[in-house]
């Protein structure tokens, strides 16, 4: 980056910053080891971990994959070795190579997101926690925690209460609701630091072939490029929301379909403080720090000389 | 894990090869690092393309000397079809080598390598490394039809023991591979059977080499969107060396596994005793 000098790429993050604003997706990085292969993790921002839970998770019988046009439908389910896995074997590594952790939680019930946030007390690389509330509430007939302005404020409600106040609190949304500004209100008045939006559509894909849904578990979760215009717009939303004062103003982390700087760029311009890079990692494992090369490129290009100016800008009236 | 490299590899050739295409790239840094088993992941398309997921290919053979690596390519999808569209001098974005090669006891071996149409393309450097080592293979080759077979004449090139199968017989024997299969197992007492296929092929394999008192090594096919161990959609169930039963990544942990630790009639499942199925709930 010959032309970054000029360019501060210093992002807010919760009430602190990260030195550049770009992350991984959550399930989309693994815990880091597979693409350190391909580009040092501590020049990211951070590293967001695929979601945690407090114990090992098998996840779905495959076919858990399906491509689409410009994207693709995943039913993972959550695959993972546990909390006390990650702590022991995977967050230890990650701080050696000085990697910034933001740690993706989840569970079936409030408690076990609580349970989770704390185990993340006072160890070394954990910058923030990121809850994935977009999953079922076995406590409300498995209806997804993230669909609901209450449930979605209990889960943010009860970690920020348990969890270590040093670690911004970032809710992650799904975009299958009615109105996402009524959830981010919600995340934000119960204690959210910040905000990651958005995770996947719910989508499904029919083998032709087979006259059969092409996932085992039915339905999945649709990603790429293909959701972009769809992820843009819900943080376009939230943050006007902020601005008009109808939600206290916190950090966004964007994502959805982000593949190049530019793509990147139009997050920014809909307000997102932080950029995060999910599916085009399985394109491309450099794809993170390509994309943080590529933006910095078109800020400077356009003239800016802090990306926090760019932050928002295409709510500012069109130019006559 | 393997440690592959990510470069933007210059197509070279692209022969078709009786039902099939040799693909070969120029890609410095990647031949010195292959081992037979190893595969490649390439995008296709290109930096816009629609096409997201990373195409993967068992490697066929792969020349230090020329910097080069060859793939063996079906035109049977969309990704393949683009690829096979491409032209000598084009740029291929190329990720490898990947992957868990075919393990290679360390002395002389006597080695069954059985595959099923081009899936057969890692077994010819395999079957050589073995000769080299001063051990012997012998070949069971099979396809659908004589059209679809692959690598005969290179397997007779390194031995006198080819068998050759079809089902519909218009080539060697009429049946699948594993319709010899126990008995070549014998005749050129093997002590380790390496094969390449699809699921269904595999596990037969493994089951009859399992039953013949023989090792089996194979090489799976797994749907994968990455093939670089992230996405977490190429698991199978496989028993560990603690008797624990997990999903693991055909890429990572794969693509060649022992087939008797291979769960093969529990693919698509989630077994009771997998780690982690009880967390699955219902839910």
């Amino acid at each position: 980056m010959d032309d970054a000098p000029l360019l501060d790429l210093t992002a807010p993050f919760g009430g602190g910053t990260l030195p550049n604003p770009v992350t991984t997706a959550s399930g989309c990085a693994g815990y880091g080891r597979e693409i350190a292969r391909f580009q040092p993790l501590a020049e990211l921002g951070a590293v967001t971990t695929k979601t945690i839970m407090p114990y090992p998770r098998s996840g779905q019988p495959t076919p858990r994959m399906a491509e689409t046009p410009s994207g693709m439908l995943n039913a993972v389910g959550l695959q993972g070795s546990g909390i006390d896995h990650f702590v022991e074997q995977e967050l230890p590594w990650l701080a050696e190579r000085g990697a910034r952790v933001l740690v993706s939680i989840a569970g079936e019930r409030v408690e076990e997101f609580a349970a989770t946030a704390q185990r993340l007390t006072g160890r070394p690389g954990v910058v923030g926690i990121e809850a994935n509330i977009c999953c079922p509430n076995a406590d409300n007939r498995g209806l997804v925690f993230g669909c609901n302005p209450a449930t979605s404020y209990d889960v943010i409600a009860a970690i920020r209460e348990v969890a270590d106040p040093g670690l911004p609190l970032y809710a992650k949304l799904t975009p299958d609701v009615t109105s996402i500004t009524e959830i981010a209100a919600a995340c934000v008045k119960a204690g959210a630091d910040g905000l990651s939006m958005i995770n996947t559509l719910l989508g499904m894909s029919i083998d032709t072939t087979t006259m059969r849904p092409a996932l085992s578990g039915d339905t999945g979760g649709l990603s790429g490029p293909a959701i972009r215009p769809v992820a843009v717009r819900c943080v376009y939303q939230v943050h006007a929301a902020m601005r008009s004062g109808a939600i206290p103003e916190v950090p966004i982390i964007g994502m959805g379909g982000i593949r190049t700087g530019l793509d990147a760029l139009e997050f920014v311009l809909a307000g997102a403080s932080g950029i995060a890079v999910g599916t085009s990692v399985f394109n491309d494992p450099s794809a993170p720090l390509r994309v943080l090369d590529e933006l910095s490129r078109a800020l400077s290009e356009r003239g800016f000389a802090r990306f926090t100016d760019a932050v928002g800008l295409a709510h500012h009236p069109r130019q006559a | 894990m393997a440690h592959p490299v990510q470069l933007r590899a210059e197509l070279l050739e692209l022969t078709p090869v009786g039902a099939y295409h040799r693909v070969v790239l120029r890609a410095p840094g990647v031949a010195e690092r292959v081992r037979p088993g190893h595969f490649a992941a390439l995008a296709v398309g290109g930096p816009e393309s629609s096409m997201l997921l990373r195409r993967a290919f068992s490697i066929h053979r792969a020349d230090p000397g020329s910097e080069t690596v060859s793939l063996v390519v079906a035109a049977h999808g969309r990704g393949t079809g683009e690829l096979l569209r491409c032209r000598v001098g084009d740029p291929v974005d190329l990720v490898a080598p990947l992957g868990t090669a075919f393990p290679l006891p360390a002395g002389p071996l006597t080695a069954l390598l059985v595959a099923d149409g081009y899936g057969g393309a890692p077994l010819f450097p395999l079957a050589e490394r073995i000769k080299d080592a001063g051990g012997s293979v012998g070949f069971i080759l099979g396809a659908a039809t004589a059209d679809r077979l692959y690598g005969v004449e290179q397997a007779q090139a390194l031995t006198p023991d080819v068998l050759v199968t079809t089902e519909d017989g218009s080539s060697g024997i009429k049946g699948k591979v594993t319709l010899p299969l126990a008995e070549a197992l014998k005749a050129i007492g093997a002590e380790v059977a390496y094969a390449c296929g699809s699921m269904g092929m595999l596990a037969a394999v493994s089951g009859i080499a399992t039953a013949e008192g023989v090792r089996s090594f194979c090489a799976v096919e797994e749907a994968m969107a990455c093939g670089v161990g992230v996405c977490m959609t190429c698991v199978l169930p496989v028993v560990g060396e603690d008797g624990v039963s997990r999903f693991v990544r055909s890429c990572v942990e794969g693509p060649c596994f022992d087939g008797s630790r291979v769960r093969w009639s529990d693919i698509g499942t989630v077994p009771a005793d997998l780690h982690g199925a009880a967390a699955m709930g219902a839910l």
